[in-house]
């Protein structure tokens, strides 16, 4: 049995299969600024009701604080709601990273409005992104239809040399498994994968979208409809290069092309071990690029403050930004101008993402990112170490 | 009415880029479909229009502003060689049909005039009629109560 087929059958209570539609009470529902104000519309629709409040949680993570008019008025549509029902809002960072911190446990099903709630099944939770109407229909009746996905098993082999890390596997994953590889399916890693710190872990499910997986695990599993083994040992650091996630590169064919914006964070790499490694790249040199660099929380802001981090990051010129998206979807805190190129840590380089639709986006590690930074040019990490 | 013809992996961010879908407001949604990668179909989209594209339509964000904001202005159906799974789910929680083919998309020409029967599940595009492959019954039932808020307030239930 798949680990998702395993999840959603006890959570059924009976042995399902793929391809089955079953209807189950989701553990946890979530939606974030930009995705709770139409669930909020269409639950009014269904007659404002919520099933249990205690299983919903609100996130503002997308535009904090808020940047203009439109994106607070939501932000106040979002709280209203919630003080009205007794959701909680949570506002200390990325939902993705509030989650593996705080909520996320083995066993779960987590229903969220944001495609990239896969992220948790890092944690052996069953988690799957879905749009506002799904989130409204969860919240008002409290449960969800769902189709058993099959899976997508991936054993990661062997080891990584040095200045590699989890995000050049996951680009080399959605390079070899395509853009839509992985469509309807629960992609599972095992092997290393199942060795790797949680960090790396969530780096890794939280791709699993961009390859149109239904959500993304670790852990040991079976009976898998699709396998793909991964001999990792000789991976060198990897660019996305414009305007698909799935478009990896090594980085050497990319070495030298101008980036003039630099990105260190969000649900993919917003994790003190990404700024740890991120620091020792960026410590006591100057940044050439416009570098913005956001921890993923707020429990990871104050670890990098007493880490020494933040003063490091701000004394090399970069921009320490509060926890929470961020640039990563274009509306504040480093959009960019006609033409301008951007490397970031971040998990989509669609193309007027992040600002202009001429600007471009190149996807890379903390490390490849902090090399990045220090010379405004794309460059290996490995000159660094 | 018009088809409006796309490629591959058209995605969400370009249906309703970050930057113009602050709002709950379909109408104004409606004026930023695709306004940056294909500004001209915000301008000329009429009610009843078609779009006709390839694999992965809808890929990337959840954003459900992406179906709604088609929806609004004026979408009648979306015939795709294939769709991202969130995507598809949205459109018919909205009510907009969409249809999975292989054909259709290959035949279909940016600007060709077509003809769609919801009814029959046929499309015809310069005097040649395509079956359009029926969704399964719980979509179909969906879609005809003009979504899945509508669907369940007139007594339909969950799968």
């Amino acid at each position: 049995m798949g680990l998702a087929q395993k999840i959603l059958s006890i959570k059924a209570g009976r042995h399902v299969q793929p391809g089955e539609i079953i209807v189950i009470r989701p553990d946890m529902i979530f939606a974030h600024d930009t995705t709770a104000p139409l669930a909020i519309q269409a639950v009014k629709q269904l007659g404002e009701r919520v099933a249990d409040p205690t299983r919903v949680i609100f996130f503002v993570d997308h535009v904090v604080p808020p940047s203009n008019i439109d994106a607070a008025t939501l932000q106040k549509v979002l709280r209203s709601f919630a003080n009205k029902h007794g959701i909680k809002v949570v506002a200390d960072g990325v939902c993705h990273q509030i989650i593996a911190e705080r909520f996320a446990k083995p066993g779960m099903v987590i229903v969220g409005g944001d495609s990239h709630t896969c992220t948790a099944g890092a944690l052996g939770a069953f988690a799957t992104g879905m749009g506002s109407t799904d989130i409204a229909i969860a919240m008002s009746i409290g449960k969800i239809w769902l189709r058993v996905p099959e899976s997508y098993g991936i054993t990661l082999e062997g080891t990584l040399l040095p200045g590699v890390s989890a995000k050049d596997i996951a680009l080399k994953v959605c390079a070899v498994v395509g853009d839509e590889g992985a469509n309807y399916m629960a992609l599972e890693y095992h092997g290393l994968a199942e060795k790797m710190a949680l960090a790396d872990k969530l780096t890794l499910t939280n791709l699993a979208i961009e390859m149109g997986a239904k959500t993304g695990l670790v852990g040991e599993g079976s009976e898998c409809a699709e396998t793909l083994s991964l001999d990792v040992s000789d991976l060198e650091p990897l660019v996305a290069v414009p305007h698909k996630p799935s478009n990896a590169r090594p980085v050497q064919e990319v070495e030298d092309v101008p980036i003039d914006q630099v990105v260190i964070g969000t649900c993919t790499n917003g994790r003190i071990e990404d700024l740890r490694l991120a620091a020792t790249i960026l410590e006591g040199r100057r940044t050439q690029a416009r570098t913005v660099i956001i921890p993923a929380s707020r429990t990871v802001l104050l670890q990098a403050v007493s880490e020494g981090l933040i003063e490091t990051f701000v004394e090399c010129g970069a921009f320490v930004c509060p926890p929470g998206c961020g640039p990563c979807l274009g509306r504040h805190m480093g959009v960019l101008a006609p033409g301008e190129t951007c490397l970031s840590t971040s998990n989509r380089n669609y193309t007027g993402r992040m600002g202009d639709p001429t600007s471009e986006i190149y996807l890379a590690s903390p490390a490849t990112a902090a090399a990045t930074a220090v010379r405004g040019r794309i460059t290996d990490p490995r000159r660094f170490m | 009415v018009r088809i409006w013809k796309f490629g591959d992996n058209v995605n969400t961010d370009q249906i309703t880029p970050g930057r113009y879908n602050l709002t709950v407001d379909s109408e104004k949604l409606a004026r930023c479909a695709f306004i940056e990668i294909r500004p001209d179909f915000c301008a000329a989209v009429k009610k009843g229009d078609l779009i006709i594209a390839g694999r992965n339509f809808g890929c990337g964000s959840s954003r459900e502003t992406a179906p709604l904001a088609l929806k609004a202005s004026g979408i009648e159906a979306i015939i795709a060689n294939s769709f991202a799974r969130i995507f598809y789910r949205n459109a018919v929680n909205l009510g907009l049909p969409v249809f999975v083919s292989q054909g259709i998309p290959e035949a279909a020409q940016d600007g060709d005039t077509g003809e769609i029967d919801l009814n029959n599940f046929t499309l015809k595009i310069g005097g040649k009629i395509h079956d359009l492959p029926k969704p399964p019954q719980f979509v179909v039932d969906i879609i005809r109560s003009g979504g899945i808020i509508d669907y369940l307030k007139s007594g339909g239930t969950l799968g």
